[in-house]
């Protein structure tokens, strides 16, 4: 069961180095890592590359990253980048 | 595309993923922004465009040693100034375009990656355009230029991206290869990420794209006709047709190629261009440049003149000329290989040839269109608004421009008010996709939204309808010069003739035409045709039950339009007003129908149909229209008081059938349905007591009023599968009609409130609703039930017991057809059922096995409840629809 605790709201000003951050921890702690992207209104290429290398880096380490609020936009976005297979989503 | 493997790096593959990568992300990116956010990019675009424009066409010429600076500079300008005034206010993001009226509304979709090939010939202003079109619609673009004029693109292409990027456009929206191969290019055309192929160029790389097996729009190589017809301006068009082939050297696709001169102008022309510095090449020098500027082994012209100076191809194949010479003018016999000079030439070489009439001209112009040019550019000069409609027909171009400059006309936005492009389409006929000048719309993906519409409903009913005892007393309100009634003999025996008769005025001429009292054969309503022109009657009485009145409609229709073709006016038909088929309108006598009914079933004195046969030829022909809906109807009792028990059963369980099926009908309306309720609720109260007690005037009185109203509504809302059974069936085994309707009815009633196996397409309802309106027939009949459900079974039950209670043969079997002789007819018999228009407004389509099913229960008759689900067998009831 996951708790508010669990999930790291993902600043959508800062979303390229938040994404890094979150990669680089990736793997230090057990578990699935949970993202809320409900603060994250719209995506540039950079927050792009960074969600494209945070799941290349996910799959390496066999860690399931779950995103929570990521509003129809940013999803069309992911979809057309050929990313939402590689996450989980939940709304 | 060719099959050979790709001769290509694991690096250089990485480099091209990477490039495709990188602009599939762009375009994703840019799927966010809103139709202000591209806007903003567009225009500062535009501007460094402008400003760049002698820049580009400078490093155009140079490293492509092709055309004209200055030329290339204009068409840098017209490539963003030209094309950003069209596109400037068009939408392009979100819904782009709205049709209230017709609920639709277009939204766009970007197309994502797009892979653009962009010619040697104008090589920068095509960069400028497509790059304007793909900030405008969201689209990244990779650019594959001309290898030979790749240094000039890339730097139109490094300006665009630095000025997109600037004003927000995503990172990597814009990418050119540089130093690329054709296998780069074979590479990212089969590119899973790439959306679209552009290409512009030569007929090699519109191939490649359209083999590719990718979405392309190829556009490519033309060859472009000229006629000077003998009316034309004839300054006008030879400064226009310098202008043109002359701008760039000749370089776009769309100058003029081989202009057909009249013989009565050939001299003037051919003087004109001398004296504004074209030079006319004799035989020889003509002979010397179609051996050299066009290539004897392909045909096409020879890469080392294009783009050339005229001065400079003369030097080159050693003719001399002035050397301020435009043009070199080259007069051609013929048109094809062993006219080598008739082909496309992107260098200013013009040939000219001489016709001897528009006919010869314009044949010539159609063989130039069909050597290289089919569906791209053609050009007319003429005052001869005949001769330019002629030329538009018989000339396939995407782009016929007129008094004007091929070239520049057909660029689109200077000499006319097309679309502005530097990509011409040249439909099938050129192997693409399109004719259109490209635009931004083809970079697009458009969709529809349409919201559900409502079908325009209608409710048509004669114009007056006179009833109760004695209402034929009204005819004395009809003025006629000459009246012709139309009756069987029974009819006329009985005196009801004679009672019409007194109520017409004394002074009106009236004939009296007795048919048989039978369905009207073609040779009855040929002969009433005659009498009723012999008499030059204006008002036609039809006196008599359906088969009369259907015969007076069809001589109504013969005798207004004496052209009509009866057969074809049968045609089928799904919905009466989009019908292939309509029916005359313009009167030829103006003649008034009244209707008379004697008998209370068919209605036919206020229906739009007519049932006609032609014994001679063996067919039988029902006729719909509401042009055949009598002027007129009255309905009085007085003539049906006499009607025999057996036909006030048959008569009035038709009308029964007719509000049953009109009321559950896919066309009902709240205007129907308050006519077949009403009709129902009289046939349930009355009819058992004119069967009981013919002479009960009150009882005929509210039948036929019942047989009205039901014709009324099923006039406009139509009937339903139960009349195709009882067709088929009635004419197999010459059962009355009635009799035939009354024997399907409560089998088809409980298949109807079934849940359906498929639905018939009926816009006008929100839900499946002819068991709700069976529970609604119930409750104004006063049958109880508190569900749906009991209320539909109540009302089987009280249309059975109506039916026992008329004495109507339970079942088929009952009638003495025997098993075998019915289980033998079953085939055809559904076949003809399924033929039958009557079921297309049921409620629910009937599957050629339900039908069966249906024919089956009907054979075994009331009782025996009735099944028809898809694939059953048995005979249970069906589940209703769930309520």
């Amino acid at each position: 069961m996951t708790t508010l605790m669990d999930w790291q709201r993902i600043d959508g000003e800062r979303l390229a180095t938040v994404l890094k951050e979150q990669r680089e921890k990736l793997g230090e702690q057990s578990g699935d890592v949970m993202l809320d992207f409900s603060g994250v209104a719209r995506i540039d290429p950079a927050g792009l590359l960074a969600v494209e290398e945070l799941a290349d880096e996910a799959h390496k380490k066999s860690v399931k990253v779950v995103l929570r609020g990521v509003n129809v936009g940013i999803y069309k976005v992911l979809k057309l980048a050929g990313l939402t297979s590689r996450f989980s989503f939940v709304n | 595309m060719s099959d050979k493997p790709l001769n290509l790096s694991e690096e250089r593959i990485a480099y091209l993923d990477g490039l495709v990568r990188h602009a599939r992300a762009a375009a994703a990116v840019f799927h966010q922004f809103t139709q202000e956010d591209v806007d903003r990019i567009v225009k500062p675009m535009v501007l460094a465009g402008l400003e760049q424009a002698q820049y580009l066409a400078r490093l155009a010429v140079e490293e492509t040693k092709i055309g004209v600076m200055e030329d290339k500079a204009i068409k840098n300008m017209v490539a963003t100034e030209f094309v950003y005034n069209y596109v400037k206010d068009k939408k392009t993001v979100g819904v782009i375009r709205e049709y209230p009226e017709r609920r639709l509304v277009e939204v766009a979709e970007p197309i994502g990656v797009i892979f653009s090939l962009t010619p040697i010939t104008n090589p920068t202003s095509t960069v400028l355009f497509k790059c304007i079109m793909g900030i405008k619609t969201r689209n990244a673009v990779i650019f594959s230029p001309h290898p030979s004029a790749s240094k000039c693109c890339f730097e139109a292409v490094r300006i665009m991206n630095e000025m997109a990027v600037q004003h927000g456009a995503p990172e990597g929206v814009f990418s050119c290869l540089q130093d690329h191969t054709l296998d780069d290019n074979r590479y990212l055309m089969r590119h899973k990420d790439i959306g679209l192929i552009d290409a512009t160029g030569g007929p090699g790389a519109v191939k490649a794209a359209y083999s590719s097996g990718k979405p392309a729009l190829g556009v490519g190589a033309g060859n472009t006709p000229v006629y000077i017809e003998k009316s034309a301006d004839i300054p006008m068009a030879v400064v226009d047709i310098i202008t043109s082939k002359t701008f760039d050297n000749g370089t776009i696709c769309a100058s003029e190629q081989t202009v057909v001169i009249d013989d009565e102008i050939w001299d003037k022309v051919l003087d004109q261009f001398a004296s504004l510095g074209a030079h006319i090449c004799n035989e020889k020098e003509t002979e010397i440049l179609s051996r050299t500027v066009i290539d004897p082994k392909t045909g096409f012209m020879q890469p080392m003149a294009v783009g050339q100076k005229a001065s400079n191809i003369a030097k080159f194949v050693g003719i001399s000329v002035n050397p301020k010479t435009k043009l070199l003018i080259t007069p051609i016999t013929g048109v094809g290989p062993d006219h080598p000079l008739s082909a496309e030439k992107l260098f200013p070489v013009l040939s000219v040839y001489r016709a001897k009439s528009v006919d010869e001209a314009l044949k010539v112009c159609i063989d130039v269109n069909h050597n290289g040019g089919l569906g791209h550019t053609a050009v007319v000069f003429s005052n001869n608004e005949e001769v330019i409609r002629k030329y538009g027909e018989v000339i396939n171009a995407g782009r016929i421009i007129v008094n004007s400059p091929g070239s520049i006309g057909a660029l689109g936005g200077v000499y006319n008010d097309m679309v502005p492009t530097f990509s011409f389409g040249c439909g099938t006929g050129g192997g693409n996709s399109t004719m259109d000048n490209v635009n931004v719309f083809h970079y697009l993906n458009i969709k529809r939204v349409a919201r559900r519409t409502q079908a325009h409903m209608w409710f048509r009913v004669p114009n007056q309808i006179y009833f109760n005892m004695n209402a034929t007393e009204n005819l004395r309100n009809f003025p006629s010069r000459s009246t012709l009634i139309i009756t069987n003999a029974p009819l006329e025996a009985i005196g009801h003739v004679d009672a019409v008769k007194r109520c017409i005025p004394p002074e009106t001429p009236v004939r009296v035409t007795i048919i048989p009292d039978a369905e009207p054969d073609i040779k009855i309503i040929r002969q009433g045709v005659e009498a009723l022109n012999f008499y030059k009657a204006d008002q036609i009485i039809a006196l008599g039950g359906g088969s009369v009145i259907d015969a007076a409609k069809i001589m109504k229709l013969q005798y207004e339009f004496p052209e009509a073709d009866l057969e074809e006016l049968a045609a089928p038909f799904l919905d009466i007003r989009k019908r292939v088929v309509q029916y005359p309108t313009e009167k030829t006598n103006h003649a008034r129908l009244i209707a008379i009914s004697t008998t209370s079933g068919t209605g036919s004195e206020v229906t739009p149909f007519a049932v006609m046969t032609d014994k001679e030829h063996g067919f039988k022909v029902t006729l719909a229209d509401y042009s055949l809906t009598p002027d007129v109807a009255i309905v009085d009792p007085q003539f049906v008081m006499s009607m025999p028990k057996g036909l006030t059963v048959d008569t009035g369980v038709d009308c029964l059938t007719h509000a049953l099926e009109a009321g559950v009908s896919i066309f009902a309306s709240p205007y129907t349905d308050s006519n077949a309720m009403m009709a129902i609720r009289l046939v349930f109260r009355y009819l058992p007591v004119a069967y009981e007690n013919p002479r009960d005037e009150e009882a005929r009185t509210m039948m036929h009023n019942a047989a009205c109203i039901a014709a009324i509504a099923f006039s406009n809302a139509s009937v339903g599968v139960n009349h195709a059974l009882a067709h088929a069936f009635g004419a197999r085994f010459r059962v009355p009609h009635g009799r035939a309707n009354a024997l399907m009815l409560t089998h088809v009633m409980a298949y109807n409130a079934a849940v359906p196996t498929k639905f018939m397409p009926s816009p006008n309802q929100r839900a499946y609703v002819a068991h709700k309106k069976y529970a609604m027939m119930a409750d104004l009949l006063g049958l109880g039930g508190h569900t749906v459900e009991e209320k539909v079974e109540n009302l089987i039950t009280a249309t059975g017991q109506l039916l026992d209670q008329l004495k109507v043969p339970r079942s088929i079997a009952e009638l003495g057809i025997s098993r075998e002789d019915f289980e033998k007819a079953i085939p055809e018999l559904a076949k003809i059922a399924f033929d039958d228009p009557s079921w297309r407004s049921n409620p629910r389509m009937p599957l050629v096995n339900e039908i069966v099913e249906l024919f089956w229960a009907a054979y075994y008759g009331r009782g025996t409840k009735a099944v028809a689900t898809e694939g059953a067998k048995t005979t249970k009831t069906q589940k209703m629809v769930a309520v």
